[in-house]
């Protein structure tokens, strides 16, 4: 197989509370390949976030820790990586954003210094040099008289506004991969589609790879072409967007579906069952069969493993067993 | 009172909030802002009203007037054909509630669930201690908790669960209105939809209006048959959903559907049709408060603010386009450009 961008090979990351051991992300495996969006999906709690913050080498340690599993990135394992190396792929060539841009900025500087502290830091850029670049990436974001903004702190900016910071700092490095999670998820409908065009944008112009963690399946039918359903630490489904949305294999997927309302399409809103269980207490077999419409005695005992079927989609579902 | 009865359950007319704020060391004149600007609205008995806007628009500071949480600075609000500040605050209260978007603020951490969903049938003196409990027990098995759950307090229990309390609590007063302020934003997709589905059971059976507050419009395409848009405090377009949304008269209406995100890859992938951020209500611009990022505007609009008027069967939209009055300027302007 060819060697893709970012190959997340299994990778297990576990949360200590007291004596109690979560798997919060579970034999987890995710190819992301050169210049394409790759939508994780799923509700809190399931995984996505951790599964990211793996990636990032940013899993809060104590209580949560990788303790299976490979993350290549061009080949090269990120885990167990030297923390020094590490922070020079971090920003340089894998770069985050987050969903709280209030919370990720810091409120004492101005957003230009922000910016361009993380251009010295990775680029070994004089301070004006940084100063140039970052008002450079404030105008490719599209914020208006960048000059200017670059000397404004975060509380004088909206929302939308400090979204557009933060992807900034976040490409100012030119990274090849950009792990957005939730990146809209705290705007407004007209900002949201702003930002999600400015993204796609910049990610042609650069070049970059996305992988965009959200809940929201309007997000990915707009924003991503290759999705990963999760549920309860585990990927449950792996598809092309078309196929997902047009063809959802795994019953959680359906049931996803099925309950979300649908603009200009009145329809009964068909509800699953019940709630997503907690990490700590995650039921035998599968993981969804509780809520599961179509579970059978095996769900309840033995896990699925990942079925990869003839046309190449992947389900973890013993309907799909072939 | 009848299904017959006319009389509308709750009626503004040219509501209007203002508040004073101060700036900085809050030694200079203070601002005016306007948080609702001379809104006029109807509710009838039975229906779903959706109120629509982005954060700021002054949909929820609306919500708070017509509870009687606020006073309008001018115009006036009528419930049943009484003005509101008329009313006994008590019965008032037995007859408006509210259910509020996180679950996990709304809900007293020290309180039984079956003492919350108590609370208000104990201060309005409704039954007998013994029918109380009972009511509750019962309250608590329609909004699909089991009885068992009232010895127990609101941090056992997920998000959805506790949505669900919210809503019981609401109901234990039998009201007429409910205010649903964003009620299932804060959770997750598939729960969403189990709440959306229970809030539209118990508006069945206990014959409730709903003014539901949602940013959404897939969720108020889906649950409200009619809808109000607002923007910076003014109303921009009311009118039922199916038709609002299939044909919307106003450029910020166009522009929100076609921002809203749809779950099928295969939906026409629409452009941001807004650029930039709505202006601050300290300072809004003058004439139609959405003309700075309106691509249709035109003359009159940075000059006069539009009235809302009916402008198609049903369908109210404040906007110069579908001025008659403008009409001639509108087409001078179209032949310019053609030319």
């Amino acid at each position: 197989m060819r060697q893709a961008l970012l190959d997340i090979r299994d990778v297990v990351t576990v949360f200590r509370s007291g004596n109690r051991v979560a798997r919060a992300v579970d034999t987890a495996s995710l190819r992301l390949e050169q210049g394409e969006t790759l939508a994780v999906v799923g509700e809190s709690g399931c995984g996505k976030t951790v599964l990211a913050l793996s990636v990032m080498g940013l899993v809060p340690d104590p209580p949560g820790r990788v303790t299976e599993g490979e993350i290549l990135y061009r080949g090269e394992n990120l885990l167990g990586m030297e923390e020094e190396a590490l922070r020079k792929v971090r920003g340089n060539h894998i770069s985050m954003i987050f969903q709280e841009p209030m919370s990720s900025l810091n409120p004492v500087f101005q957003v230009g210094d922000q910016i361009a502290e993380a251009v010295a830091l990775h680029q070994h850029a004089s301070r004006r040099q940084a100063r140039e670049k970052a008002v450079e990436m404030l105008k490719l974001v599209g914020i208006p008289n960048p000059d200017r903004r670059a000397k404004s702190y975060p509380h004088e900016l909206s929302g939308g506004m400090r979204q557009r910071v933060m992807i900034a700092m976040a490409l100012s490095c030119d990274p090849d991969v950009l792990i957005a999670d939730e990146p809209t998820t705290a705007l407004d409908v007209t900002i949201q589609a702003q930002i999600l065009d400015l993204m796609d944008e910049l990610k042609e112009k650069k070049g970059a790879s996305v992988l965009l963690i959200t809940h929201d399946l309007g997000v990915v039918a707009r924003a991503a072409r290759q999705a990963a359903v999760m549920y309860a630490g585990r990927i449950v489904e792996r598809a092309g967007v078309r196929e997902l949305f047009h063809e959802p294999l795994h019953p959680y997927t359906k049931g996803l579906l099925a309950s979300v309302p649908t603009l200009g399409r009145k329809r009964e809103l068909h509800p699953i069952r019940g709630a997503v269980p907690s990490i700590f207490d995650k039921p035998a077999g599968c993981e969804f069969h509780p809520r599961c419409p179509k579970a059978f005695e095996r769900c309840k005992i033995e896990r699925p493993p990942l079925y990869t079927l003839d046309n190449g989609r992947q389900t973890r579902c013993f309907l799909y067993e072939q | 009172m009848t299904k017959t009865d006319h009389t509308p359950l709750l009626q503004l007319r040219d509501v209007r909030k203002q508040y004073s704020i101060r700036t900085g060391l809050g030694l200079g004149e203070p601002l005016t802002v306007t948080a609702v600007s001379r809104v006029s609205l109807t509710l009838r008995q039975g229906e779903t009203l959706g109120l629509v806007g982005e954060s700021g628009c002054g949909k929820s500071t609306l919500a708070r007037l017509i509870l009687g949480l606020e006073k309008p600075t001018s115009g006036d609000i009528h419930y049943r054909g009484g003005r509101l500040d008329e009313w006994r605050r008590l019965d008032l209260r037995r007859r408006m509630q509210m259910i509020f978007q996180d679950p996990f603020a709304s809900l007293n951490p020290r309180q039984k669930i079956g003492d919350i969903v108590e609370e208000g049938p104990l201060i309005h003196h409704m039954g007998s201690r013994k029918e109380r409990k009972e009511a509750v027990l019962q309250l608590l098995g329609m909004v699909g908790l089991s009885p068992e759950y009232a010895n127990r307090y609101p941090h056992e229990f997920s998000g959805g669960q506790r949505q669900r309390v919210a809503i019981a609590r609401a109901l234990a007063l039998h009201p007429e209105l409910v205010v649903c302020d964003e009620p299932v934003s804060a959770l997750d997709v598939s729960i969403q939809a189990q709440v959306l589905e229970l809030l539209a059971d118990m508006r069945k059976r206990f014959d409730l209006t709903y003014l539901f507050i949602s940013h959404d419009l897939s969720v108020v395409g889906h649950v409200c048959e009619r809808a109000a848009v607002m923007y910076l405090g003014s109303l921009v377009e009311e009118g039922p959903t199916e038709s609002m949304f299939a044909d919307p008269l106003h450029p910020y209406t166009k522009a929100l559907l076609a921002a809203a995100p749809i779950p099928d890859p295969d939906a026409a992938r629409r452009r941001a049709k807004l650029s930039g951020d709505p202006p601050s209500p300290i300072d809004p611009p003058g004439g139609c408060p959405f003309h700075p990022r309106c691509n249709q505007a035109f003359e009159p609009c940075s000059r006069v603010a539009p009235q809302l008027a009916e402008r198609a069967p049903g369908r109210r939209t404040a906007c110069h386009l579908y001025d008659p009055e403008h009409q001639a300027t509108l087409a001078t302007t179209a032949a310019k450009e053609t030319l």
